[in-house]
């Protein structure tokens, strides 16, 4: 299985490639691909889209990087697709944090954590599973993961995948067919976020 | 619904010229040994972040060779923050690009405390630490801040440098205390609970951690977030594992490795 990093000049990118390589996406005849050029997405198998930082910094830098169709293409096509952090975040229709659009890939608004405090969530904390996400199967009863994060996605934006508390519930993983997702960061979070890119691997692998 | 906020543990490293190293009261200092190895050994306890400094930058005014940081955040994937010696937003990029989640300043924000607003402007306040050497004052009124790895007093109350780098856009203190660093003669609980009293960001204490009890003191009657440690670790008087669970079975919330 081949596999596409995006780099569009995010923060997390170098420690996503690593963390990747880790949970076996550049062994036993899987490749692991970094790339910055669009054309190189329809021999991918799967594409990882890493993210950091301000919505709508890291929407127009997204946007200036040319992946835009290619990504669309992608999951329009059924292939395996992760995004992560601010990377889950521009999936959505839009975000309280900025004026400007999000992808729409999923339905919905990215709100922000109001009477918490502090706000960034900057921590450890719980996964609790909801409906069946492949991301989720096979984790330990009680998974943390490592979160940074002022902004959420509410509960129920997508029947698949985790929910987690700060002040009140949210989304921290979504799954829609061949679209997953994660609010933490999966490459800060030891084992378990290892285990979980694992899963996304063999998921991807069956896809 | 209830909100838990999880108490981390955190080890701390010195380095120097890329080797780990530890002293009592930034005085004697030996080395112990490499970075990446106690990084993977922490990461296998379960520890919640690692802290590395360099110790010697900011009274040698050098800048960090960043070597042994690559490597550590290229196989250990867990929050990293790195501070030493950091005097400018360069000095930050060059953290950020080197592995750090967090970038730890010291002597540089007292020099010149808009570098915390600066940073925390360009960074976010999450990726801001900053990191305070303090001493009681010997009349017994209160906290003295200190630079240059405890070697110079700068007449300036702690209590008011806490409150200043919350307002300059810090994201999490660190206290450490000079009296306690390496003594395990137990955290300055009381420092850190009058902190906790007039802050609202994360609390990290540091410096005279000996026995578990210091640990749950000063996460409970001290109210700090998270307890920073590294004598305690490095020569195996207990794990970071041991720590947490002894907090779990006190009523503590700490996140535990499932077993």
């Amino acid at each position: 299985m081949k596999t596409l990093l995006i780099d569009y000049g995010s923060g997390n990118l170098r420690s996503c490639a690593k963390s990747l390589e880790a949970a076996g996406f550049n062994a036993g005849g899987n490749a692991l691909i970094v790339s910055s050029d669009p054309r190189d997405v329809a021999a991918a198998n799967a594409l990882v889209l890493p993210g950091q930082g301000h919505f709508r910094q890291v929407m127009e830098s997204f946007l200036a990087s040319g992946f835009e169709d290619a990504l669309r293409e992608h999951i329009a096509l059924g292939k395996a697709f992760l995004g992560i952090c601010v990377g889950m975040q521009i999936l959505f229709d839009s975000s309280a944090e900025a004026d400007l659009a999000g992808l729409g890939v999923i339905a919905g608004r990215i709100e922000r954590f109001a009477k918490v405090s502090p706000v960034p969530q900057m921590q450890w904390n719980t996964l609790s599973p909801i409906g069946d996400s492949p991301l989720m199967r096979g984790l330990p009863e009680t998974s943390f993961a490592y979160f940074v994060h002022s902004y959420y996605a509410p509960v129920g934006v997508t029947p698949d995948g985790a929910i987690t508390e700060y002040g009140r519930p949210f989304q921290s993983v979504v799954s829609q067919g061949n679209v997953h997702a994660t609010q933490f960061h999966p490459e800060k979070s030891q084992r378990l976020g290892l285990q979980m890119l694992g899963n996304f691997r063999d998921w991807a692998v069956s896809n | 619904m209830r909100d838990v906020i999880y108490k981390r543990i955190i080890p701390c490293l010195d380095v120097d010229k890329g080797r780990v190293t530890r002293g009592v009261q930034y005085q004697n200092i030996k080395d112990i040994g490499d970075p990446l190895e106690y990084a993977r050994k922490y990461d296998a306890d379960g520890a919640d972040e690692l802290v590395f400094y360099d110790i010697t930058a900011s009274s040698d005014g050098r800048e960090i060779d960043m070597g042994w940081a690559n490597q550590v955040a290229e196989e250990v994937f867990m929050p990293l923050t790195i501070g030493g010696g950091v005097s400018t937003l360069e000095d930050c990029r060059r953290l950020h690009l080197a592995g750090a989640d967090k970038i730890s300043m010291d002597s540089g924000a007292v020099r010149n405390p808009d570098l915390i607003r600066i940073a925390s402007d360009y960074f976010g306040a999450q990726c801001v630490v900053v990191s305070m050497q303090v001493k009681r004052r010997s009349n017994g009124r209160g906290w003295e801040t200190f630079v240059k790895g405890g070697r110079e007093a700068t007449g300036m109350d702690a209590l008011e440098w806490a409150v200043k780098a919350q307002t300059l856009g810090a994201g999490e203190l660190v206290l450490n205390s000079i009296d306690g660093d390496g003594t395990k003669a137990g955290y300055d609980v009381a420092l850190c609970a009058a902190v906790k009293e007039i802050v609202d960001i994360p609390v990290i204490a540091s410096g005279g951690a000996g026995t578990l009890e210091d640990f749950l003191e000063v996460l409970t009657v001290g109210r700090a977030d998270a307890a920073l440690a590294a004598s305690v670790f490095h020569y195996g008087t207990f794990t970071v594992g041991e720590v947490k669970r002894y907090l779990h079975d006190n009523g503590v919330p700490v996140r535990l490795l499932e077993e």
